[in-house]
């Protein structure tokens, strides 16, 4: 069996460990959608909608 | 690493659910934490919830989008949708199996002692109709007359609404107890059913109908924090896979979305280094169980 040369097995190995970009496009975009949500004044309704009980929500009523 | 993670479930438990004058003030929580995201599934009615559940949240906001248009807001679910997407990206499924407390419920369950059974793999569809369906378009779609929707996974089957929320104020508040009828016993059967099926097999609600993990999954290929395997180093004994808590089988499938990056396959299963856990392709650390041997010998 031929062996890899040491070279390309070092290549190799940094190629495994490029960063991957993805993970921060899709980080960046839901960012933006959370400051959409913000700007847009959501956190005052969420914040309603958890103050109160929805008691047919919990399966009762 | 496994007490490590139980102790993180257990305190992330514990900040979710805070509020601890319930018994006095025999009400929810109502402070200005409530408009922080809850990682995991956590019911926003139960007495001591100190965050608020997304996947409520999501739906309620479905299900009045119809009058917050009419009235000039534009409360269309960004901010809840922002949040988990960016809890998601970041850690995708991790959270499941680090930051549920649902999820920590059904791993204590599964500890008592009986036979265990396995989840057949195709139920784990159900959980993205369960999303698309019953959090997303019936509340959208399904409406009354004054053009409001339900919310119908927390009214008709999110079993942690009804161990976290609905149990606990029948207790609270005995005067409801005249008001409940077939709607809560369904919820209740759906959560003994929940409940049994937790003890006989690892995290079935977490496979089968967890919307909140099913938007999660979505993120297996893209999130920055995730297990990698090595395939150079991988002898394929599938050791890996009698570990996995969620049936994945790792060698086999890396990016699986069921994966909750527990990381049993790597610090109790795998002896040749092939699993790590890494933050955006970069390998953060090697497993216990190599380290172990390396100063073993």
């Amino acid at each position: 069996m031929e062996k890899q040369p040491v070279a390309e097995k070092k290549r190799s190995v940094k190629e495994k460990r490029k960063i991957r970009i993805l993970p921060f496009v899709v980080l960046t975009v839901f960012l933006f959608v959370f400051l959409a949500g913000v700007l847009t004044g959501e956190p005052s309704r969420v914040l309603e909608q958890s103050w109160q009980i929805c008691l047919s929500c919990i399966g009762i009523g | 690493m496994e007490l490590g993670r139980k102790w993180v479930q257990l305190v992330i438990a514990f900040l979710t659910n805070g509020y601890w004058g319930f018994p006095v003030s025999r009400t929810i929580y109502q402070g200005p934490l409530k408009v922080v995201c809850s990682p995991g599934l956590n019911c926003y009615s139960c007495p001591a919830a100190t965050t608020y559940c997304p996947m409520g949240a999501l739906q309620q906001l479905m299900v009045s989008i119809r009058f917050s248009l009419e009235t000039g807001h534009y409360y269309v679910g960004l901010y809840v949708l922002g949040c988990i997407g960016v809890v998601g990206s970041f850690l995708g499924r991790m959270v499941c199996g680090w930051a549920c407390p649902f999820g920590f419920i059904q791993e204590m369950l599964h500890k008592i002692p009986s036979r265990k059974w396995g989840v057949p793999r195709i139920l784990r569809f159900f959980k993205y109709a369960v999303l698309f369906g019953m959090v997303l378009l019936l509340p959208l779609f399904v409406v009354s007359e004054f053009g409001l929707g339900e919310p119908w996974f927390c009214k008709y089957l999110c079993p942690a609404g009804t161990l976290e929320a609905g149990i606990p104020m029948l207790f609270l508040r005995p005067e409801l107890r005249g008001t409940i009828g077939w709607l809560f016993y369904n919820k209740l059967i759906i959560m003994i059913f929940f409940i049994i099926w937790s003890v006989l097999a690892s995290r079935p609600f977490c496979r089968v109908g967890c919307p909140l993990g099913a938007f999660y999954a979505l993120f297996s290929r893209v999130k920055l924090v995730k297990l990698q395997l090595d395939e150079a180093k991988c002898t394929q004994c599938e050791a890996c896979h009698h570990v996995c808590p969620m049936g994945v089988k790792f060698n086999e499938s890396p990016n699986d979305a069921e994966c909750i990056s527990c990381m049993a396959c790597m610090n109790k299963a795998c002896r040749f280094d092939a699993i790590s856990l890494s933050v955006a392709g970069i390998p953060l650390r090697t497993t216990e169980v190599v380290k172990a041997k390396r100063a073993e010998g």
